[in-house]
């Protein structure tokens, strides 16, 4: 039986008792030791069924000899490793995540059942088309999705992230002006706010790179490309909406512009999800876009991939997209790969990964699109756009916006000239922003905002989650313009880790375990 | 819809907050001509219940290697994968984070990245390796592309043991940079054939161990003859058991190796997400593509990790930098060492075991069967027979019976003749000895 009173529910001491503890855990927080640090040579997380063993099988001197020093754990040490590691990291699920130009939705669970379905999961790509009927058909469907929603009349799903479309995209771009005999081309036009993946993309191909800068308002002219144009241009690598927030207003004008010199249009469609429903790119005299099924169709990011990067094309490139490619022949749905009597597509640029593409994020980015259905993806853009524009009235007088006060698409972008009074910077109100609880903004990105602040909500946010958010952004910002700046750079306080040096990281790099793990791991 | 959670009521005031009468508005730099007007044609949304039945009956349709016996290979294998793996991955922090750009709420991701590195930099007896690419095939051609950046040449020699897709992704990517590929006749692997192509002109030579036919080889004179001449050798590994049994590619040479990292826990998924696997020697280190956990410590001198060496990357150097690869393959490296973290050493050279004499076991049965000959002497857990009739009507036969008998080789390269006849197997510990029993009762029943 209980005693009478039970046990005490108000603390009876108060005040500081701030003291490191003797494990180094702070309550829930637990420190983690490196795998090689907990286990053993000798341990083993697996059982395996009795089998009949050949001493020597026909391996002969090939056989391994020396250790590999590969630590093993038992299950219960296994989850408890990863669950502690897990808890260091802040997630989507946990908290509102507004990295401009990452786009950082909810990740709906039901995809995650759906793509691990024997019938998905557990099926070979290179297994009879007959067996893979229903495979094949979820290839067709979601390439249909995409057809519509972008108005594009060509796609291929092989790409295995963003940038691994824009490689696909302008490879078609080279392949069309090599069939042309125009392959002397040798310039991509590229703004300088593109992300680093355009430039890096066009350069892998031999392209040289001109840059064009945005004008004052943040939007690239038609005059700026026009004047970057000539008979070398092979094409330009446009973002839209841009990596500002803003839809290009003239971009209709730059196609015409880029297609009467000759060259292609690119569009880097890594902002879809501010336009899907209400505007076709194919619409805008776009020649190649791809898709990032990890951002707008919200397969989720795992802390840095897999992505997938389906790309759509016009008809002057759809003819060199590359194999493989679902081909319906009545009842039947077929694979061309590029083969012989079979190959369907003579001008195909060839082949850009093996086997079919991330068929894994297939099933999730069709079930986020057939769960939202075409009303919902229109309604999802409208609200990310308001989220985005809500974030920018609240914040206006605070933070100051480089290219003016004026509505932006599904992400807004500050910079840090309402800091330069202050001795804090765009990081460390990143920092502070931490503290509290949240994941910052994508900082100092793009390039041509100094100091820049890219902020996006995204549709998965509530009202009250925005306005938390923003309130603390004022509040931070408050701070950092009064006596607070040395607090601010002193954040985060509240994390496993305080900052880290990157710069001992770079310079004296330690990319793997180094102890002397043999050693160790045989001592045990 | 319930991903949403405005009203519409929150819309409104949202809208009169910002100072527009409508959402429409918000769109007003979108030129009138190129507006939608109506939705495209597509379904509109859907309950849990309904797309639970629409994607559902399609992955019906499918044979799915859990319901057959399986002996497809060819670069993706049907492993048992723990449920524990499976678990793990699928927590919020690790499934629904981002790069991780900000360290200090980034550890968890950052610190398995930084396992992750050291396995694989062990398992392929390299000094180091990067934090995952895309998979084996994107890896292969990002490791040509870095040997030419080390040695200002331009020429890669390609075995013909090589797989075949893979060999497509280099012919792709060496015709659109510019680059020279010398590829040698498609077939098993041949040291002679290889080291006879490599000259003063040629930057690397890109080897497969096991071969794409099975074959398991020793590769120390190719090394030796590719380094006499300043040429690099590259590894590739498809299928990552195999470093369990045997040497490793580090300890015969190596300069680069890259890998399939789908094997350790990830499943089939027809072909992807997979996990690409980089790893090179340290002297390389600058020129080495993707991201790259590193070990620091924080401002309290406590140890933590960060991703470093970013000076190589595209959002640092753009058209300078090594690669264009931005997003990678995390939670699938995080499957790959959870799963390598469960095994250990003990039950990775055990799983290695299980496979090496499972396929040894087979092979010895099919070969038995009148008309099938072993054209593999020497593999791992995959090798090749021939068949007395077109090896990919087998297939289809045997398939139709519920059997997934392996692949013909004839499905990738169509065009040579001497292939015709051509099975790869691969057995797995997934194997059982009923389903030997099955494979062999339905290949002597086609044959016959």
């Amino acid at each position: 039986m209980m005693n009478r009173e039970g046990r005490p529910t108000t603390p009876k001491v108060s005040g500081e008792f701030a003291r490191d503890t003797f494990t180094g855990n702070k309550g829930l927080q637990a420190e983690e030791a490196l795998i090689f640090e907990l286990g053993s040579i000798d341990q083993c997380g697996v059982d395996f069924d009795d089998f009949d063993d050949q001493p020597d099988g026909n391996l002969g001197e090939l056989a391994r000899s020396a250790p590999i020093g590969l630590p093993g754990l038992s299950e219960p040490e296994v989850m408890r490793h990863y669950v502690r590691l897990s808890k260091m990291n802040y997630s989507i699920d946990a908290g509102i995540y507004p990295l401009g130009s990452c786009t950082m939705k909810h990740n709906p669970r039901l995809n995650e059942k759906l793509a691990r379905l024997p019938g998905f999961a557990a099926l070979h790509p290179l297994q009879p088309e007959q067996t893979v009927q229903g495979a094949l058909e979820l290839m067709e469907t979601l390439s249909h999705w995409l057809m519509e929603i972008t108005g594009m009349p060509g796609v291929t799903l092989s790409p295995k992230a963003g940038a691994h479309g824009e490689l696909c995209g302008m490879i078609a771009i080279k392949a069309a002006l090599e069939a042309r005999g125009e392959g002397a081309r040798s310039v991509i036009v590229v703004p300088e706010s593109a992300h680093g993946t355009n430039p890096a993309t066009a350069a892998l191909l031999g392209y040289k790179v001109r840059s064009v800068a945005s004008g004052d308002d943040g939007l690239m002219s038609v005059e700026a490309v026009k004047a970057a144009l000539d008979d070398d241009v092979a094409g330009i690598m446009l973002t839209n909406p841009n990596t500002c927030g803003l839809f290009e207003p003239e971009i209709v004008e730059i196609a015409e512009a880029v297609h009467k010199a000759g060259a292609y249009f690119y569009c880097d469609g890594a902002n879809l999800n501010a336009i899907a429903g209400r505007v076709r790119p194919g619409d805008l005299g776009i020649d190649a876009m791809h898709i990032n099924l990890h951002k707008t169709f919200s397969t989720p990011h795992g802390g840095g991939g897999p992505g997938s990067g389906p790309v759509v094309f016009s008809e002057a490139l759809a003819p060199f997209a590359p194999y493989p490619a679902v081909k319906r022949d009545g009842d039947i749905l077929r694979l061309d790969e590029g083969h012989g009597a079979q190959g369907l597509k003579a001008d195909a640029f060839g082949r850009l990964t093996a086997f079919h593409g991330q068929m894994g994020m297939f099933v999730r980015a069709l079930s986020y699109m057939l769960s939202h259905g075409i009303d919902g993806i229109r309604q999802a853009s409208e609200d990310a756009v308001l989220n985005a524009n809500y974030m920018r009235v609240r914040l206006r007088d605070v933070l100051n916006q480089p290219f003016g006060d004026k509505i932006c698409m599904h992400e807004v972008l500050f910079d840090d000239s309402s800091l330069k009074d202050s001795d804090a910077s765009t990081l460390d109100v990143a920092k502070a922003l931490i503290d509290e609880g949240f994941h910052p903004m994508t900082v100092y990105f793009p390039l041509v905002a100094h100091g820049a602040m890219l902020i996006e909500p995204t549709e998965s946010e509530s009202r009250a989650t925005l306005d938390q958010f923003i309130d603390t952004l004022r509040d931070i910002c408050e701070r950092a313009s009064g006596d607070g700046a040395a607090e601010l750079q002193a954040a985060p306080i509240h994390t496993p880790r305080r900052r880290l040096d990157e710069t001992l990281a770079a310079r004296k790099p330690v990319l793997r375990w180094v102890g002397d793990e043999r050693e160790a791991l045989a001592a045990e | 819809m319930r991903y949403l959670p405005h009203s519409d009521a929150d819309r409104r005031s949202m809208l009169a907050e910002i100072g527009v009468k409508s959402v429409d508005d918000l769109f007003a730099d979108v030129p009138s001509s190129v507006r939608l007007s109506e939705l495209p044609d597509l379904a509109h949304h859907t309950s849990e219940m309904g797309v639970e039945r629409i994607v559902s009956d399609m992955a019906k349709k499918n044979l799915s290697a859990e319901d057959a016996p399986f002996f497809v290979g060819g670069g993706a294998y049907h492993h048992h994968v723990p449920s524990s793996v499976d678990h793990i991955i699928q927590r919020s922090e690790f499934l629904t984070s981002y790069t991780p750009y900000q360290p200090e709420v980034s550890q968890g991701t950052l610190q398995y990245l930084y396992e992750f590195q050291s396995q694989v930099a062990m398992l392929t007896g390299m000094e180091i390796a990067n934090a995952s690419m895309y998979d084996g095939s994107t890896a292969t051609a990002e490791a040509v592309l870095m040997a030419h950046r080390l040695t200002r040449r331009e020429k890669a020699v390609v075995s013909g043991g090589l797989h075949p897709q893979y060999t497509e992704v280099l012919r792709t990517i060496a015709k659109y940079s510019e680059t020279a590929l010398n590829e040698l006749a498609p077939g098993p692997q041949l040291a002679a054939t290889i080291i006879d192509a490599i000259d003063d002109e040629t930057s690397c030579v890109v080897v497969q161990n096991p071969d794409f036919f099975g074959g398991i080889h020793d590769l120390q004179d190719i090394a030796d003859a590719a380094h006499a001449k300043g040429a690099l050798m590259i590894v590739v590994v498809t299928e990552i058991i195999s470093l369990g049994a045997m040497r490793s590619p580090g300890e015969m040479g190596a300069d680069i190796v890259v890998g399939e990292g789908q094997s350790l826990g990830n499943g089939l998924n027809f072909g992807g997400p997979y996990v690409g696997l980089l790893a090179t020697r340290k002297k390389f280190l600058r020129q080495m593509p993707g991201r790259v956990s590193g070990q620091t410590v924080d401002q309290n001198g406590q140890r933590g990790f960060v991703l470093t060496l970013s000076a190589r990357e595209q959002h640092i150097r753009r058209e300078k930098a090594t690669s264009n690869i931005c997003t990678n393959s995390g939670l699938c490296s995080l499957a790959f060492t959870i799963h390598l973290t469960l095994l250990g050493e003990k039950g990775l050279r055990k799983l290695a075991r299980i496979n090496h004499t499972r396929a040894v076991k087979l092979a010895t049965r099919l070969a038995e069967i009148e008309g099938v000959d072993l054209v593999t002497d020497r593999y791992f857990n995959e090798f090749t027979i021939s068949v007395p009739k077109d090896a990919g009507q087998v297939i289809n036969k045997l398939a139709d019976q519920g059997i997934l008998a392996g692949l013909a080789v004839s499905r990738l390269l169509p065009d040579h003749a001497q292939f015709k006849n051509l099975i790869v197997l691969a057995v797995t510990e997934t194997v059982s000895d009923g389903d030997m029993d099955r494979l062999c009762a339905g290949l002597e029943g086609v044959l016959s």
